[in-house]
């Protein structure tokens, strides 16, 4: 036996092997497809639902109403003019469709990741067991290719919105859940000792004290997640998704180069508005948790 | 003979802890019976790594009074005091209120006991940062479901008790040590439990805010009597505050009767070092250190009540050596001399045994 060659498995074992597991992976898809499919209906249609409403209402409406959003939530009156102007420009470079189904998609992936996230990190900071088993996954989906995991996502559900729904949420869930753990780990033990010399129930600890107090750290994770969520689109788009990502993948394929940065910059900009209104909203919840002086 | 305030007041149930044991560690109820057979906290520490924390504690704790607990850092005092509403398991023991072991609840009566008997402040305040002090101190009160009116309406009772009228809306980062602390008492009281916890309540305020506390909580006890247990390691705010004060070493009890009778006659040198900086001649009554016996010729009658260092001046003054001690009334209870009046001024003084009680154990 020499060590210069590697003593590898043989190719035909090899080429058996995996089309085994493809083969297998297959049989699933065809037995479970269409019952996925249909778990995940009500989320197409949140999804359609959205896109219409920003797509079919009068622009000025829609402009109006996000730079509303983005005002209840930051409260700071540069972030919410900033708002209105970088929209009223993506208008007239004419991406003011694709921007709308951009923002309906990543809102409705935020928002999913948001109801799976929270659940999940909030068991995980209550048991040290789950949270060993958890973090590795959540390592694997950071660090795992994006494209190796749309692979079997588009096996079981085709091309389009809900492949790509999940294929962003799997990418952009990782903050919300590790900081929404964090954050509750974090509370200060002394307050859950008060909570429970007065007969405090684990519920109300959480509600009452464990998610009020996470909350600035778990709005971090919001954050970062709209982000995250931002930046998978263009990869997205190769699976059907419309929106920015597609004229960007268009530019990179025939060489537009005004095209993808004017798409780029029309992301860019939406990640900044949603960024600085999230983080102001941070902001103003830590106001009062800050510096006790005792 | 007179009222003792080691003795419960008003209706209650005095709390008693019985045997009560507790060992920090993986494997604590298999080390008891050897701790039980006088294995020590260093010996255990050593051979098993277990931490004995509380070592056959057994207290009473009359209703309606204040339990002083004193002992220096690492005694076993928060271990205690957390026995009372099980935020700490006991290792063997019981805790007996109402009838009832506290060791042996369900978690549901354990719930429901700590929601509607016991209250407790901390060291650290401990107040949620994201209440307001009227969110704060009907903090207990939601926990127990009442609504929000009704919960408002009690706090704001309570704050204006604790002197913090106009704070209603600030939240706790925006006041002053002292102020928090007062909305920690506020919190403890608006849940009207008859128990009240509170380990080391005031340490963490500087000395005149400290004393103005005291002063708040003696004021209030004069018309609540509630059944408080306070944890301190300052002897003074123990004599001024404690009915009745109990001392920690190691986690166990070396000595337990009224402020007075620890320091009249220290039980043992760890006690002593605790109290030599006390000056017995404003702690220690006549009463406490009168020989009975018929009424001796002199001019000088003191009440029992009177320190020593009135009772010295009373004499010298009048340039005598022996007084007469009645009671409220004017009854004769006793004889005091000068001699034995200085001798107890200087150091607890064995020549003649003590008739009273005073010195219980
Ligand atoms: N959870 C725990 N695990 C192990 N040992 C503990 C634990 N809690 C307390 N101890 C130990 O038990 C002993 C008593 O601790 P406790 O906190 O009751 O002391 P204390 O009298 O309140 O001290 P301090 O004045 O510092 O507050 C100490 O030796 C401490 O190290
Ligand atoms: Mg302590």
């Amino acid at each position: 036996m020499d060590f210069v060659q590697f003593p590898e498995m043989s190719r035909g074992d090899l080429r058996s092997m995996r089309q085994a597991i493809d083969g297998g992976f297959r049989e699933f898809t065809r037995e479970y497809g269409p019952t996925l499919e249909a778990i995940f209906e009500p989320l197409k249609d949140l999804l359609v639902f959205i896109e219409n409403l920003l797509i079919t209402s009068p622009w000025i409406l829609v402009l109006a109403v996000l730079a509303g959003l983005v005002h209840l939530i930051g409260r700071r009156f540069k972030i919410t003019l900033g708002t209105a102007l970088a929209l009223l420009a993506i208008g007239y470079f004419g991406m003011w469709e694709d921007t709308m189904r951009t923002i309906a998609m990543v809102a409705v992936c935020t928002l999913v990741a948001i109801a799976v996230g929270i659940p999940v990190g909030v068991l995980m900071a209550r048991s040290d067991r789950l949270r060993a088993v958890v973090t590795p996954v959540l390592d694997l989906m950071q660090t795992m290719p994006s494209f190796v995991y749309l692979i079997p996502v588009v096996m079981i559900f085709g091309l389009g919105k809900v492949p790509g729904v999940i294929a962003v949420v799997i990418y952009a869930i990782p903050p919300m859940i590790r900081l929404t753990d964090l954050g509750i780990r974090q509370v200060r033990p002394d307050l859950l000792e008060a909570a429970d010399s007065f007969g405090a129930s684990n519920w109300q600890k959480l509600t009452d004290v464990q998610m009020p107090l996470a909350l600035p750290t778990i709005m971090a994770g919001v954050n970062q997640t709209i982000m995250m969520s931002l930046a998978m689109v263009v990869v997205a788009s190769m699976i059907g998704v419309r929106g920015l990502g597609q004229p960007v993948l268009q530019a990179i394929n025939n060489q537009y180069f005004t095209l993808g940065v004017m798409n780029g910059l029309a992301i860019v900009a939406i990640a900044i508005i949603f960024d600085r209104a999230t983080q102001a909203y941070g902001k103003r919840l830590q106001k009062h948790t800050e510096a006790i002086h005792g | 003979m007179v009222e003792s305030r080691l003795q419960s007041r008003g209706e209650g149930s005095d709390i008693e802890i019985r045997n009560l044991y507790k060992i920090f560690g993986p494997n604590a109820a298999a080390h008891v019976d050897a701790v039980r057979n006088g294995l020590g906290k260093d010996e255990l520490n050593a051979a098993h790594g277990h931490v004995l924390g509380l070592n056959d504690i057994n207290l009473t704790i009359p209703s309606g009074r204040i339990t002083v607990v004193m002992g220096l850092s690492g005694s076993g005092k928060s271990t205690l005091i957390r026995h009372i509403n099980r935020l700490i398991d006991p290792t063997a023991g019981e805790i007996l209120y109402e009838g009832q072991d506290i060791a042996r609840m369900s978690q549901a009566q354990l719930l429901e006991f700590r929601r509607s008997k016991t209250a407790m402040v901390f060291q650290k305040f401990a107040l949620m940062p994201h209440r307001t002090v009227m969110q704060n101190v009907g903090y207990g009160l939601g926990i127990r479901g009442v609504a929000e009116a009704r919960r408002n309406e009690i706090a704001r009772h309570w704050i204006s008790r604790v002197g913090l009228d106009g704070f209603e809306d600030r939240y706790p980062n925006q006041l002053s040590g002292g102020m928090q602390q007062r909305v920690g008492l506020a919190r403890a009281l608006a849940n009207d439990a008859e128990i009240l916890l509170m380990d080391e309540a005031f340490s963490a305020l500087d000395p005149l805010i400290r004393m103005e506390m005291q002063g708040i909580l003696l004021d209030l006890q004069q018309e609540l009597h509630k059944t408080i247990v306070f944890i301190t390691h300052d002897l003074d705010e123990a004599l001024r505050l404690g009915d009745k004060v109990a001392i920690l070493r190691d986690g166990q009890l070396i000595q337990q009767g009224t402020g007075e009778s620890i320091v009249l006659r220290p039980r043992d040198g760890y006690i002593a070092d605790f109290v030599r900086e006390v000056s017995r001649g404003k702690v220690i009554h006549v009463g406490t250190i009168m020989r009975r016996g018929a009424p001796v010729d002199t001019p000088v009658a003191l009440p029992r009540t009177a320190t020593l260092d009135e009772a010295a001046r009373a004499l010298t003054n009048a340039d005598i050596n022996r007084a007469n001690v009645v009671d409220d009334t004017g009854r004769h209870l006793g004889v005091v001399t000068l001699a034995k009046i200085v001798a107890e001024m200087i150091a607890p003084d064995d020549s003649e045994p003590l008739e009273d009680d005073a010195v219980a154990a």
